[in-house]
């Protein structure tokens, strides 16, 4: 198990080299550059001031010396300053945004496999009877409905026309001078429609996905042997099928890790929530390199952390796998 | 176990909100004398010649001062200068600053800090935008501590409106590196509001400085929420979460008319300070010919744009000037009118022939452009489908492509690879035109790109920012116009309306020709 783990970890690293190299290259070759996001068509810039920036940036050197001074940076975990006309320390940008990202996916993954696994096995369990239909119904609503109609839907409802939920934003104004629990009290009052719209639209791919392992699993013939044997049904759903169709879920769990930092852009944008995806957002149209990189190289860490935990949970499971025969 | 308590958690704190004595509850409509407004965009820097983003202007407008401001009639005035003079060679410019006038932090504003702002502009290591104008500056100097005089190499209009840029602590910033220095977070003005705090992603709120040389603001507290969506702050508006926002056509036509929200609200409209326009590339032998480019503008009834994409809000431009300020002509004899029949006739004078398909055409090629806009404006798309519609009906076939703004600027405006375009300018108070269309301007990633070029035109570009004349400006900008409606470089469609909707609470609001935000320090809640 332990060299199985050694083995892993020392191939994270070139693939991590690799992904570094790839996106730095594409973002590079995305058209615009961040000198002229700034200034394009304001007559207030001239060529030579233009020419300054790039300087200052950077911006002037062949890609390959960027690139490597940005490894090099990287290595003693400085990841540069940002392009933005803030020249603000990477790292400070995304310390500043990503608690309250992370709070927020933590709680929304919490709900989001708290109700889509029941859910999913329920479906399977009483497949084909009205009951599998009409989750399939509620949940591909969830699925279908674009997330910003249904998110304005519920804002106009809840905070314009009956005034029980804000809007936006994360606090309420003033709100620094209350207590400590109605601090918390309006943060969860904030949180309560970002983190519901979230959870409802992604219910349906969980879901279904665990109503598939669960059919799929319920279908073996040690299930088969278990109820020709006559043990009850609930012991044969949740003792026996259940662990087993819970195994590729895990798979999913550790993909879900990159996506806590990473945020998403349209909730962040629609509640006005200061996360990570607004913060990815707008590095990307502003093309500032540094930001962005910084970003994608925390997602590529975490996702390959997500993979090989996913591998080890699995390792556990299956012996095969770490002795490598699958 | 740790699900249940989360979610019993969750719930308690949700049943204590909808409690009748929650803070909130208390705090709603958060009237007093704080104003809370808006933005799609959070300020980049409060270090005024760092940015160039419109949110951190807003912040560094109420917060800083410079040594003149426009006035609510777009005359310029002083504001840390109290009085100025030109010399009679229009070559020297004297300002002699007010007296008495505090930095936030208690230190007095001198001549120093003038020259320092100049002198660190033009410093080349500093990465700023706005060196340009007062690169045109020979000499600067600080005789002594209320006067600043700056030298010119030759007459330079604009020079006077170019020192109303926000002017920098010296005692704070000297000698130090501007890129890094803390001012950037923690701005110190001498203006009307002093900064309190930031909340990345969240707000910026300023507090009314008690001793303002103008007198101290009315309103106390002044709150710039980010709001990165804009259907998200239009429902703020409505729940009462802001107090102003700029109201779209449609929002101010259709969906702010119930009684209910003219009640809460006043809505203003006046017209903003930009036009959208068609602009051709001259560089092809297609729009070389003058004849086509009238004849495309008489094709297209820009009355209708402005009914079909501005619901109205707007007004047909003429020239590249804002109708009612000094430079603006109202009538130019030059610029044709809506007619689809001259339109065909200059058409076939130009040698076109109706060819098969309903497409005219000469020397068997047919007359058919593209016309290129950004993405993410759907008046601009809009309009260019009005246009093609117009644009068949004489015979000209036209394509639309919509590119994402980077690709769209890179590519093909940098490239010359456009055919005609579809954009907008902002339009800026000054009337000087040389950035946009002299014709020393058309180099790459110059602003004159459809590569206009006019001897004449220079000519009196020139001439007009090279006199501090009003009536001689004035008369080089009115030809400037009539050679323009001649040309038809571009066809210059509308100029939008602005339509600001503001809380009732608020009074003191005076709409002028500079919009409403000029006497701001003045408003108050009943």
């Amino acid at each position: 198990m332990a060299n199985y783990l050694i083995k892993r970890i020392l191939m994270l690293v070139p693939l991590l080299l690799g992904i570094t190299l790839i996106t730095f290259t594409v973002i590079h070759l995305a058209p615009g550059e961040p000198v002229e996001m700034q200034s394009a068509m304001s007559p207030k810039a001239s060529a030579a001031s233009r020419a300054r920036l790039r300087e200052f940036y950077g911006l002037d050197k062949p890609l390959h010396v960027q690139y490597g001074m940005w490894l090099s940076n990287l290595s003693r975990l400085d990841f540069g300053r940002s392009f933005a006309p803030d020249n603000r320390p990477v790292l400070d940008k995304i310390k500043e945004r990503i608690p309250i990202t992370i709070s927020l996916n933590v709680i929304a993954l919490i709900l989001e496999f708290g109700l889509a696994l029941p859910i999913g096995i329920m479906a399977a369990v009483h497949r084909d009877t009205l009951l599998d239909r009409a989750i399939s119904v509620f949940v591909f609503v969830g699925f279908a409905v674009p997330t910003f109609w249904l998110a304005l839907l519920c804002m106009y409802l809840f905070g314009v026309k009956l005034s029980w939920l804000p809007i936006s934003g994360i606090h309420s104004l003033g709100s620094d001078q209350w207590s400590f629990f109605w601090r918390s009290a309006d943060l969860a009052r904030h949180l309560v429609l970002p983190i519901a719209i979230a959870t409802f639209g992604s219910l349906a791919g969980l879901s279904r996905y665990m109503r598939s392992t669960m059919i799929e699993v319920l279908s073996q013939d040690y299930i088969t042997t278990a109820r020709a044997k006559g043990v009850r049904e609930r012991v044969i759903i949740y003792r026996h099928a259940l662990k087993n169709a819970l195994l590729p879920v895990i798979t999913l769990l550790g993909f879900s890790l990159p996506a806590l930092i990473g945020g998403s852009v349209i909730f962040e944008t629609i509640f006005s929530i200061p996360g990570m995806g607004q913060l990815f957002y707008q590095g990307v149209m502003a093309r500032d390199y540094p930001l962005v990189m910084g970003i994608l190289v925390i997602g590529a860490c975490l996702t390959l952390i997500g993979n090989l935990l996913a591998d080890l949970c699995y390792a556990v499971a299956d012996p095969r796998i770490r002795h490598g025969r699958g | 176990m740790i699900l249940a308590r989360a979610v019993c958690l969750l719930l308690f704190l949700f049943l204590a909100a909808c409690g009748k004595d929650a803070p909130w509850n208390k705090a709603q409509g958060h009237g007093g004398s704080q104003f809370v407004t808006g933005s799609i965009g959070e300020p980049s820097n409060l270090i005024p010649i760092l940015a160039s983003d419109s949110s951190s202007s807003d912040i560094s407008g109420l917060v800083y001062n410079g040594l003149v401001r426009y006035d609510k009639n777009l005359k310029l005035k002083g504001d840390l200068a109290e009085s100025w003079e030109v010399s009679p060679d229009g070559l020297q410019i004297t300002f002699h600053l007010r007296r008495g006038v505090k930095w936030h932090d208690g230190h007095d504003f001198t001549s120093r800090d003038v020259l320092y702002t100049y002198r660190v502009t033009v410093d080349p290591k500093t990465p700023t935008a706005y060196a340009e104008d007062f690169k045109q500056v020979q000499s600067a100097q600080a005789p002594d501590t209320y006067t600043f005089r700056v030298t010119y190499a030759k007459p330079f209009a604009p020079a006077l409106a170019s020192w109303g840029m926000p002017i920098l602590p010296a005692h704070l910033l000297e000698g130090k590196d501007i890129t890094k220095s803390p001012l950037s977070r923690n701005p110190v003005g001498t203006g009307p509001y002093i900064f309190k705090e930031w909340v990345p992603g969240q707000r910026l709120v300023l507090e009314a400085n008690p001793k303002y040389w103008e007198g101290a603001p009315h309103l106390a507290r002044y709150v710039y929420r980010i709001i990165p969506d804009n259907s998200t702050m239009y429902m703020e508006l409505k729940a009462g979460g802001v107090d102003m926002m700029g109201l779209s056509p449609v929002q101010y036509q259709r969906q702010t008319t119930s009684k209910e929200f003219l009640a809460r609200f006043n809505k203003y409209r006046y017209p903003a300070s930009a036009y959208t326009y068609l602009g051709y590339n001259l560089r092809l032998p297609m729009f070389q010919d003058v004849q086509v480019r009238r004849a495309i503008t008489c094709a297209i009834n820009k009355e209708e744009i402005i009914q079909g994409v501005l619901l109205g809000m707007g007004q047909i431009a003429h020239g590249p000037y804002k109708p009612g300020t000094w430079a603006y002509k109202a009538k130019v004899d030059n610029d044709p009118a809506y007619d689809p029949a001259r339109a065909k006739a200059l058409l076939q004078e130009a040698g076109y022939r109706m060819g098969a398909g309903g497409i005219l055409e000469k020397d068997g090629k047919p007359l058919s452009f593209t016309i290129m806009t950004n993405q993410g404006n759907d008046q601009r798309l809009k309009c260019a489908q009005i246009i093609q519609m117009r644009l068949k009906k004489v015979g000209i076939d036209v394509k639309i492509r919509v590119m994402e703004w980077a690709s769209f600027l890179t590519n093909f405006i940098d490239k010359g690879k456009f055919e005609a375009v579809l954009l907008g300018w902002t339009i800026s108070q000054d009337p000087d035109l040389y950035d946009v269309w002299h014709s020393s301007k058309t180099g790459p990633k110059e602003l004159n790109f459809i590569h206009y070029l006019n001897p004449e035109l220079d000519r009196l570009i020139v001439k007009g920012r090279g006199t501090f004349d009003l009536a001689k400006r004035r008369d080089c900008y009115y030809q400037v116009q009539e050679i323009l409606a001649k040309d038809q470089p571009y066809t210059f469609l509308y100029v939008p309306d602005a339509l600001p909707a503001v809380t009732s609470r608020i009074k003191g609001i005076e709409p002028a020709p500079a919009g409403i935000m000029h006497n701001f320090i003045k408003w108050y809640v009943d």
